[in-house]
């Protein structure tokens, strides 16, 4: 037994400055190229990426989130159909999570969008978590400011499903749908609470089951408590579809563009823009800093020891290690 | 996260974390045998690989734009039909012809071993044979992007 191999010869590497035109042309290779990039954290890209999210901001944004098995995939498939109409070019980033013990993932999305994305000539795109909890890659945020750039919208993000506080999607998204399967029926509030607050459509997917309807009442029913937390004037309607038949879905549709139009009428949109330009940019700086440290820093070794040992604590040997003290801090 | 051990072999403008491999484990023509091809997922996922499959029946076409979309370094095909050659050699003519072949292409299930020649001929970059175990399947896979380079 034995593999049979050719010999392969190194593949050149095109700079990505020299991809950005590409990307804005819309070259699918070129933007497929700069999403690896992106999630491979190659610092020859960070410039091209800047350049980039300077292009963007014209795609309606929209995030799909539920638990597991809710059937978001499925959904995205029929959306997909529903809005690629006129000039739409409809794209989707789909988040899985990478295992835990092998860094590995079986991206299985795709396989339920292939055949409409295939038809409405959709750019759809896997990605594995990599570690990044709440229910996103870190470099989905920049996946995303790839596909608008290239004139992509609306994006869907499918996020991976999710339990009780993944509820990073709020703030990547100008539209959050949460999709809740039938027969979560009374547990809902337990289960989901923090999910469910961050929707601003509620969609109850499987209509062809009989307990649809009841799981539609029982969110009706939370809603109807009210919540202290009124972030918007928009009242999140609560909609049923089922995906394989198509019911329920250009209601969906149609939810979504209200709140689009509302996100502009009332000025929310700037609110919104405002506060995922700021999540991204604390998270970036979180993710710097733990880069910084994260490199096997000698002091980081040395504080590390301390800590352990008790001759040190962990605010002290933050703050030493970041440079602060605490006269600056008081 | 993956793959340390390939990490200096790899080319590229400057030494960085080397990327995860991505392998779109794809079925071609109309050949329903999609255990091997499950099978295949598990073990690259489990070797750190993120994988992406296909489904079933696709056509030449169809794989070469999923794994232009996703990105992939491979495209791991299991074929059981007996079509090999006709389909490879389409999936071939449409990477070259969409200059997406610096994607590695690795064969795998029923291949019978008077047709190698004939697969590498038309671009295919390795024939994995069906008793292969776990880890030749996954060093094989790994050899051929290190080999590659950084795109
Ligand atoms: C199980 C089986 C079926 C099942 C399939 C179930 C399923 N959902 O997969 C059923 C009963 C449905 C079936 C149907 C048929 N089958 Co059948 N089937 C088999 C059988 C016995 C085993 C295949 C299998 O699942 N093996 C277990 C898996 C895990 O192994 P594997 O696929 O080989 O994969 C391993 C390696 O090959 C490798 N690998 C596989 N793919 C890849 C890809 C990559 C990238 C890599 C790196 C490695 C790799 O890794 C895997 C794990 O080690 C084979 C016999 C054989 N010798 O393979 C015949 C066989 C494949 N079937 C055959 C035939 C003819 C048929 C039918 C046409 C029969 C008929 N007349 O109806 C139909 C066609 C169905 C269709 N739509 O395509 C022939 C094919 C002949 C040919 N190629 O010339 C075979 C070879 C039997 C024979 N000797 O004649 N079959
Ligand atoms: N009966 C029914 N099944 C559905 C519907 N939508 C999805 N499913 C099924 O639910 C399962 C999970 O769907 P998927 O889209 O992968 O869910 P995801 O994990 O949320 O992406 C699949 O078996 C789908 O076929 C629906 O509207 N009705
Ligand atoms: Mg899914």
């Amino acid at each position: 037994m034995f593999v049979r191999k050719k010999s392969i010869n190194p593949a050149s590497y095109r700079a990505s400055s020299d991809l950005v035109p590409l990307v804005l042309a819309g070259s699918r290779a070129a933007i497929a190229r700069m999403i690896s990039r992106a999630e491979g954290e190659y610092d020859e890209a960070a410039g091209a990426l800047a350049q980039l999210y300077r292009h963007a901001g014209r795609a309606h944004v929209v995030g799909i989130t539920g638990v597991p098995g809710g059937g978001k995939s499925t959904l995205i498939s029929a959306l997909i159909r529903a809005c690629s109409t006129g000039d739409n070019k409809v794209a989707i980033v789909a988040v899985d999570p990478s295992s835990p013990y092998s860094g590995g993932a079986i991206l299985g999305d795709r396989i339920r969008m292939s055949d409409s994305a295939e038809a409405s000539q959709a750019f759809v795109r896997s990605m594995a978590t990599r570690g990044h909890l709440g229910g996103l890659a870190r470099a989905t945020f920049q996946a995303v400011d790839i596909l608008d750039a290239a004139g992509y919208s609306p994006i869907f993000i499918e996020t991976v499903g999710v339990g009780q506080d993944e509820v990073e999607i709020m703030t990547a998204a100008h539209t959050v749908v949460v999709l809740s399967p039938p027969g979560l029926g009374d547990d809902i509030q337990a289960i989901k609470a923090g999910v469910m607050e961050i929707a601003d459509i509620h969609a109850v997917s499987k209509s062809d089951r009989p307990e649809a309807a009841a799981t539609a009442t029982a969110i009706r029913g939370m809603l109807a408590l009210g919540s202290e937390t009124q972030r918007s004037s928009w009242a999140p309607p609560v909609l049923t579809l089922s995906a394989p038949s198509g019911a329920g879905i250009d209601a969906l549709k149609q939810a979504i563009d209200s709140h689009l139009l509302h996100l502009m009428e009332s000025g929310e949109m700037v609110t919104r823009r405002r506060a995922i330009a700021r999540t991204r940019i604390l998270a970036t700086i979180n993710h710097l800093i733990r880069r910084r440290f994260d490199d096997g820093a000698e002091t980081m070794a040395t504080q590390l020891a301390a800590v352990t040992e008790r001759t040190s604590d962990p605010s002290t040997a933050a703050e030493w290690l970041l440079g602060l003290n605490r006269a600056d801090l008081a | 996260m993956t793959l340390g051990r390939d990490e200096d072999k790899m080319a590229g403008p400057e030494p960085q974390p080397t990327p995860s491999i991505r392998v779109l484990v794809a079925k071609l023509g109309l050949d329903g045998h999609d255990r091997g091809a499950k099978v295949v997922a598990r073990i690259l996922r489990d070797a750190g690989m993120e994988v992406i499959y296909s489904g079933l029946y696709k056509t030449p076409a169809q794989v070469v734009d999923a794994a232009i979309q996703e990105d992939v370094d491979v495209i791991g095909v299991s074929l059981l039909s007996g079509s090999h050659v006709p389909l490879f050699g389409a999936l071939c003519k449409s990477l070259r012809d969409q200059q997406a072949d610096h994607v590695l292409v690795v064969a795998g299930g029923v291949i019978p071993e008077h047709d190698y020649d004939a697969l590498i001929e038309s671009g295919v970059d390795a024939i994995i044979p069906q008793e292969a175990g776990s880890e030749l399947i996954i060093t094989a896979i790994r050899d051929l992007v290190a080999a590659r380079g950084r795109i």
